[in-house]
């Protein structure tokens, strides 16, 4: 379906005036990233004011830049016929996919879709299905949408959600730089005057233009001598003498604007219109550009070509800067200093941090402090340890690890440590799980940047693992860990890890790992005490803004329970209880709830009562009443009843 | 008002089309909108008696669209021409650019026009602008009636253009001159962006 792209019409056979300029740069911008800057792009202009050279134009240089991009520029009348025909044969979905697969879709002629309601739907599918996936579209009509008649006024909207760019008649100067360019490319020569006698024809498109510098290639190869100005103006005498009629009211306003753009251009200082449409371009694209706009307030900068020009190297630093970025670490996309030029030192230093593997890994959580840690008889020595290990990092214990049951604090120690490490100057700390670091670790070989993800933690301060258990079996994340270790403990880094079993029974770890672990210091963690109970007991309660009563919490700590989670459990179920009934929560209702006697029946109430989820109807509509469940335990006191 | 703005790079340009009650400012503005494409142009806001005589002014904004990188705007303004509405016509005259002096050139009308002439000297001395360092054009409109009823160019040039000023003969009513005048107003206005007069 694709037309045949005339190899003339590129981008440096695009002669550039004040009146295209804005259009040319807009369709640059396209070739170079297709379905990024301007989707759709909508050209419109008279006739023969370089709409189809321009839309070419993008196609050749599109694929100048990318070879395997799949482009096709076809006009509505080509696309009319292949819709009719795709109908015809009863391949209309057929025909529509085969637009998914295009990268850039330029289509000419856009105008006569006027009053086609029809084709104009046909063609908001395909706008869609390209905008969807980021495909580029670039349209070009001799009106402008608003003056397409009955355009759908969906239609507008994607054409207003892109950009609609007009090219208005070339100036005086735009036209002699164009019959020059032609006569050139012709290989003719005129004498002085003869070219200018070309271009001062008024109300002339391009097309007439270049038409009446025929007709003068013409007379002159026939003509012994070369023609002169005055014989240029007898030969183009019939063409100028219909230009010079009074205008089609129409064109008067086209004729004023021609002018007024002259004016203009001659009046702003070349270097301001360069500025103008830089600006125009970078701020489209999304770059912050009051390094221009400064330029723009100046009087008689020394050099604006230069600002421009190093603006524009420090935009593609900062483009190719983004793109590594990104490939180290994909959060990184987007970040703001990519987007000011004048941050470009900012933003290499931050890619040599990405490089470096400076982006921290995961860091403690500030929930757990060692203040709120309850210490007894049994934790005692792991407290110290910490403590110490805080206070003299990786000078005493390297590394400290902590064993103990499920529920005993051992994650709450670890990042407490973590969090009075990382308050010392310069600190990194990482403090994460062992199913964390192991998932890291595949994302970087996936990514094929395990180098990276090495420097990444060989930079940290303190390197504390939760559950190192789950090392088993994880022989490259063993192996990667024993070299980090032994780095870390060259460079004095203090190290913590906790542990559900005893080291020596951690299982699939090999064993020069697990002597590592063994060579500084294991404290265990054992089942919280009646002392330990009862601390935590007193903070829970006063943390749930409850008043501490002394016989409940003596009662709670003096049952016997072997981890603190499990305590969380049943205060919060005493508590929860103490909602329902709208009760204060006190030793009677805990002994209640928990000894096994017969709670009294809840008094109904319409807020705050959380029931089984099994609709509760009246009695008299219940055929079986055994059947009716007020209320489920929840997990929590399931193990406690377990317990009981 | 600023006429080139580089920070936010734009060009306003607000030409007031003055003269005489009934000299055919409206028809001029009318004309241009007409011509100018829907795309362009703003409302025109008109306050008119029955008569269609200006009572307040007509307001035509045209977008030019952007003009060497700079978004360029006109914005065309009349001033009612009767003598009582002088306020009107000081206030219209704030922040102009450019002045278009509509001339009648029918002989009966030549008093009027002098006034008129002088009253746009007054007001904009008041406004502390010297007319002879002001963007001035004059057109002479009605050229198309019967010529013992009209001046000729030469005449009026003579009558009113004591100071050189570019002239327009013109038929606003069916557009003959409007453009030619709007476009040599503009010219003039515009070429003082490089003389650096009203930059900023």
């Amino acid at each position: 379906m694709t037309a045949d792209l005339n190899p003339r019409f590129r981008f440096d056979t695009f002669v550039v005036g004040s009146a295209n300029r804005l259009a040319v740069s807009a369709a640059k911008s396209v070739a170079e990233s297709p379905g990024v800057a301007y989707n759709p792009l909508f050209i419109y202009s008279g006739p023969g004011l370089g709409k189809t050279h321009l839309l070419m134009a993008v196609a050749h240089a599109a694929r100048t830049i990318n070879p395997g991009l799949v482009i096709e520029y076809l006009t509505l009348d080509d696309l009319v016929e292949a819709f009719h025909a795709a109908v015809a044969a009863g391949q209309g979905e057929a025909y529509r996919r085969r637009f998914s697969d295009i990268d850039v879709l330029l289509i000419d002629d856009v105008q006569f879709l006027d009053k086609q309601r029809e084709l104009q739907a046909e063609l908001l599918r395909i706008i869609n299905t390209m905008q969807t996936a980021s495909r580029q579209i670039v349209l070009a009509s001799d009106r402008s949408p608003s003056e397409i008649g009955s355009l759908d006024e969906r239609l507008n909207q994607r054409f207003a959600g892109g950009l609609i760019i007009d090219i208005a008649a070339p100036d005086y100067e735009t036209r002699v730089a164009i019959v020059r360019r032609h006569a050139e490319e012709r290989k003719s020569e005129f004498s002085s005057g003869v070219l200018e006698t070309v271009a001062s024809l008024a109300n002339t498109n391009v097309r007439e233009l270049i038409g009446a510098l025929n007709r003068l290639i013409a007379f002159q190869a026939v003509s012994d001598q070369p023609l002169d100005e005055k014989q240029a103006r007898v030969v183009l005498g019939g063409i100028a003498a219909a230009a010079n009629l009074p205008a089609a009211s129409d064109d008067e306003f086209s004729s004023f604007l021609s002018e007024i753009s002259s004016t203009v251009a001659q009046q702003v200082e070349a270097w301001r219109t360069r500025v103008a449409v830089a600006v125009l371009r970078w701020e489209g694209d999304g770059y912050r550009i009051s390094r221009l706009n400064a330029l723009l307030e100046q009087d008689t900068p020394p050099d604006p070509d230069l600002v421009l020009k190093q603006y524009a190297a420090d935009v593609e630093r900062l483009q190719a800067l983004e793109a590594e970025a990104t490939d180290i670490d994909a959060s990184l996309g987007g970040n703001p200093v990519f987007r000011d030029p004048d941050l470009v030192a900012e933003a290499e230093a931050l890619v040599a941090r990405a490089r470096e593997g400076a982006t921290p890994p995961p860091g403690p959580s500030p929930f757990w402090q060692l203040a709120d840690f309850a210490e007894g008889p049994g934790n005692r020595m792991a407290v110290r340890a910490a403590l110490m290990a805080v206070e003299q990092p990786a000078l005493k214990y390297n590394p400290l690890v902590i064993v103990g049951p499920s529920g005993t604090g051992k994650t709450h120690l670890l990042h407490a440590i973590g969090n009075g490490l990382a308050r010392r100057e310069a600190a990194v700390v990482a403090c994460l799980s062992t199913q964390e670091f192991v998932d890291d670790l595949i994302a970087a070989i996936d990514r094929d940047r395990v180098s990276w993800w090495r420097t990444r933690y060989r930079r940290v301060t303190a390197f504390l693992l939760d559950d190192i258990q789950l090392l088993h079996s994880k022989e490259r994340t063993q192996e990667e860990f024993f070299w980090l270790f032994n780095q870390l403990v060259e460079d004095q880094r203090q190290m913590v890890f906790t542990s559900l079993v005893p080291l020596n029974e951690l299982e699939g770890v090999e064993p020069r790992v697990v002597s590592r672990l063994e060579g500084g210091l294991v404290v265990h963690l054992p089942p919280p005490e009646r002392e330990v109970r009862l601390a935590v007991l007193e903070r829970l309660l006063r943390e749930h803004d409850e008043s501490v009563d002394p016989e409940l919490a003596e009662y709670l700590a003096g049952r016997n329970v072997d981890s603190i989670r499990t305590l969380q459990g049943v205060l919060q179920r005493i508590i929860n209880a103490a909602e329902v009934r709208d009760e204060p929560v006190s030793a009677g209702l805990a002994r209640e709830l928990l000894e096994g006697v017969a709670p009294r029946q809840p008094r109904r109430s319409s807020g705050g009562r959380r029931l089984s989820g099994v609709v509760s109807l009246p009695a008299a509509s219940v055929r079986s009443r055994e059947k009716m469940i007020w209320e489920w335990p929840d997990s929590t006191d399931r193990i406690v009843e377990d317990l009981r | 008002m600023s006429l080139v703005n580089f920070t936010t790079r734009e060009i306003t340009c607000k030409i007031v089309y003055y003269g005489p009650g009934r000299s055919g400012k409206t028809s001029n503005l009318q004309y241009v909108y007409g011509r100018v494409p829907e795309s362009r142009r703003g409302r025109m806001v008109s306050l008119a008696t029955q008569t269609d005589r200006t009572l307040f002014f007509d307001f035509l904004p045209i977008d030019l669209g952007v003009i060497s990188g700079f978004a360029t705007r006109f914005q065309l303004y009349t001033v009612p021409g009767q003598v009582y509405y002088n306020a009107t016509r000081q206030l219209v005259l704030q922040g102009a650019d450019g002045v278009v002096f509509v001339a009648d050139s029918q002989a009966r009308r030549f008093e009027e026009n002098l006034e008129s002439l002088q009253n746009l000297q007054v007001n904009l001395l008041q406004q502390g602008i010297d007319v002879r360092q002001f963007p001035v054009v004059l057109q002479y409109n009605k050229q198309d009636l019967p010529r013992d009823l009209i001046l000729t160019q030469t005449e009026l040039d003579d009558a009113l253009n004591f100071r050189a000023l570019r002239s327009f003969t013109a038929d606003a009513l069916h557009g003959a001159g409007v453009f030619e005048t709007l476009k040599g107003i503009s010219e003039i206005v515009l070429k003082r962006l490089a003389a650096g007069g009203n930059l900023k």
